[in-house]
């Protein structure tokens, strides 16, 4: 009988934990290795998935396209990522000195143009580029860029509207580190001889450092696998993995072969995720 | 202390950069040019015209059933999950914890692609079960994460009271838990709602023919016909949550006080 209670407890706690569960094991996680399987499948012409095993599909992927378009992946997440927390620092430092009437205004100010739909913001930057567009009127007015410059189409516009998509997930976990910060730490460091700037490289900078790192992979990682910004406002020259994943599944449909790039897809997330965890794991030991 | 002002102009540059798009888009929804290029003169015309097209209406009601079918189902099935999350500390549970986590920071690509190909291998047509179905497993991880946040304030007393007074355990549920954690499970579901509405990659590569949503309904209208349609549709949305926002402040404000 004493035994009871803890079985009981043992019950409810499947209870509870098995819908949830079960639900992202059939949808989740059971999807990701089907995708590895199909990678080892044979396409059809009709472009479907045809029966037994090859290795096809590893052939396929010795491209010589594709270390290109890797690096590009890489570099411009990278590029994205820097530029999100290079304005997300300053702005959350400012916002976690204010009072705290105009912290929750500004904060709603800066979540409102992100609740309205993300293509429709996307569409709106292909406006403002646009070759006739006034942008582009008033920096050949002002001489910057010559007449006719095509601001669209290239990986300058996939990094500034990504940044542009992603900068409040860099903004907001930064912010909430920063309000918490003890302000009274920069003063001392003042107090000891450090300069303004020399206070906030290395007493400020460093004491928000989780906010940095949770900002790194909340950006860093979808844009990894971005696909709807190169694909509305980038070129051929700028198109990533996502988008060539895009091109074989729907274009060529070639189904194995899409399902091994998303492999390598999947592969290149996760490392940044593993260095993230383990630096956060660290830093709780201490 | 005297204050540097460059963490002022950086605010006041990445504000102007956020509005600066938004600003354009109800600018050109009143803008004659077809193309959304130079101004060349005031109409209406762009509203009247949005109204009497049937197809974006449909995809808008599309929109609407997977949003409100995907917020409830993963409001259930959230709430059950961080109840889970916050009670145990097992083994289960660092697994548990893991599965809710790892949708949230994946590329959404990754989920699209894996449940398509799924579908693809099942041999499954794509409807609105399928769409409903992507919908509520990327929900499912932002409710748990929401709720979860809520459970931390949450007393136990209260339950353990109940018990001591003679209440089973489906009167706990329904008459102590679920009434004390509404706010929390309605702000889950209300995320939800919001990410699900908006979300383009997953129903892109869920949707079939006759089950378009909004959001791949605009960019196929970006492409195709008429940008100058979106601007106007865009500014009614962004009038709707202009005023949703300033509900919820107002609701906020009055239950504070």
């Amino acid at each position: 009988m004493k035994a009871d209670p803890v079985r009981r407890e043992r019950l409810v706690e499947v209870f509870l934990t098995a819908p949830g569960f079960v639900w992202l094991l059939l949808f989740f996680l059971l999807p990701t290795f089907n995708v590895l399987l199909i990678s080892f499948r044979p396409s059809t012409l009709t472009g479907g998935i045809g029966e037994g095993w090859t290795l096809d599909t590893l052939q396929q992927l010795r491209n010589p396209d594709y270390p290109g378009i890797l690096f590009r992946t890489l570099w411009v997440s990278l590029a994205i990522t820097v530029s999100c927390l290079l304005l997300s620092v300053p702005v959350a430092y400012f916002l976690a000195r204010c009072s705290q009437r105009w912290k929750t205004r500004l904060l709603l100010l800066i979540m409102i143009p992100f609740l309205t739909n993300f293509i429709i913001r996307v569409f709106a930057w292909k406006v403002i580029l646009h070759p006739e567009g006034w942008l582009a009127s008033v920096l050949a007015f002002a001489g910057l860029i010559p007449p006719g410059t095509q601001l669209l189409y290239n990986v300058r516009a996939v990094i500034l509207v990504s940044v542009y998509t992603y900068l409040p997930f860099a903004l907001l976990p930064v912010y909430a580190v920063a309000e918490k910060f003890d302000f009274a730490l920069m003063e001392a460091a003042m107090d000891l001889g450090c300069n303004r700037i020399q206070a906030f490289f290395r007493v400020f900078v460093p004491g928000i450092s989780r906010g940095l790192w949770t900002a790194t992979l909340l950006v860093l990682i979808p844009n990894l696998g971005a696909y709807v910004v190169p694909d509305i406002v980038g070129g051929h020259s700028s198109s990533m993995l996502g988008n060539v994943i895009v091109r074989r599944l729907f274009s060529d449909r070639n189904l194995p072969h899409a399902a091994g790039l998303s492999s390598v897809l999947t592969v290149l997330v996760l490392l940044p995720m593993i260095v993230v965890i383990l630096h956060r794991r660290r830093r709780e030991a201490h | 202390m005297k204050r540097s002002r460059f963490p002022l102009v950086v605010t006041v540059l990445v504000m102007l950069f956020f509005y600066l798009p938004v600003l354009v888009l109800v600018v050109n929804s009143f803008n004659r040019s077809r193309s959304s290029g130079p101004w060349t003169g005031f109409t209406l015309d762009w509203y009247v015209r949005l109204f009497g097209r049937r197809d974006i209406w449909e995809a808008f009601g599309n929109t609407l059933i997977i949003a409100v079918s995907a917020s409830a189902a993963s409001m259930l099935l959230g709430t059950l999950a961080a109840f889970a999350l916050h009670r145990y500390r097992t083994r289960l549970q660092d697994a548990h914890y893991t599965m809710v986590y790892t949708p949230l920071v994946v590329p959404e690509i990754l989920l699209g692609i894996s449940l398509l190909l799924l579908f693809v291998a099942l041999g499954v047509e794509r409807n609105l079960t399928v769409l409903f179905i992507g919908h509520t497993t990327f929900c499912i991880s932002y409710v748990t994460m929401v709720v979860l946040a809520r459970l931390q304030d949450f007393d136990f007393a209260m339950v353990e009271a109940a018990q001591d007074l003679g209440a089973g355990p489906w009167t706990i549920a329904r008459r102590v838990i679920i009434p004390l954690l509404a706010p929390g499970i309605f702000a889950g579901g209300l995320l939800a709602f919001t990410l699900s509405i908006d979300d383009y990659v997953i129903s892109f590569f869920l949707s079939g023919p006759g089950t378009t949503t909004l959001p791949i309904k605009i960019n196929a209208m970006i492409r195709r016909d008429a940008p100058a349609l979106i601007n106007a549709l865009s500014s009614i949305m962004l009038c709707v949550t202009f005023l949703l926002v300033g509900l919820s402040q107002k609701l906020n404000k009055e239950n504070r006080t």
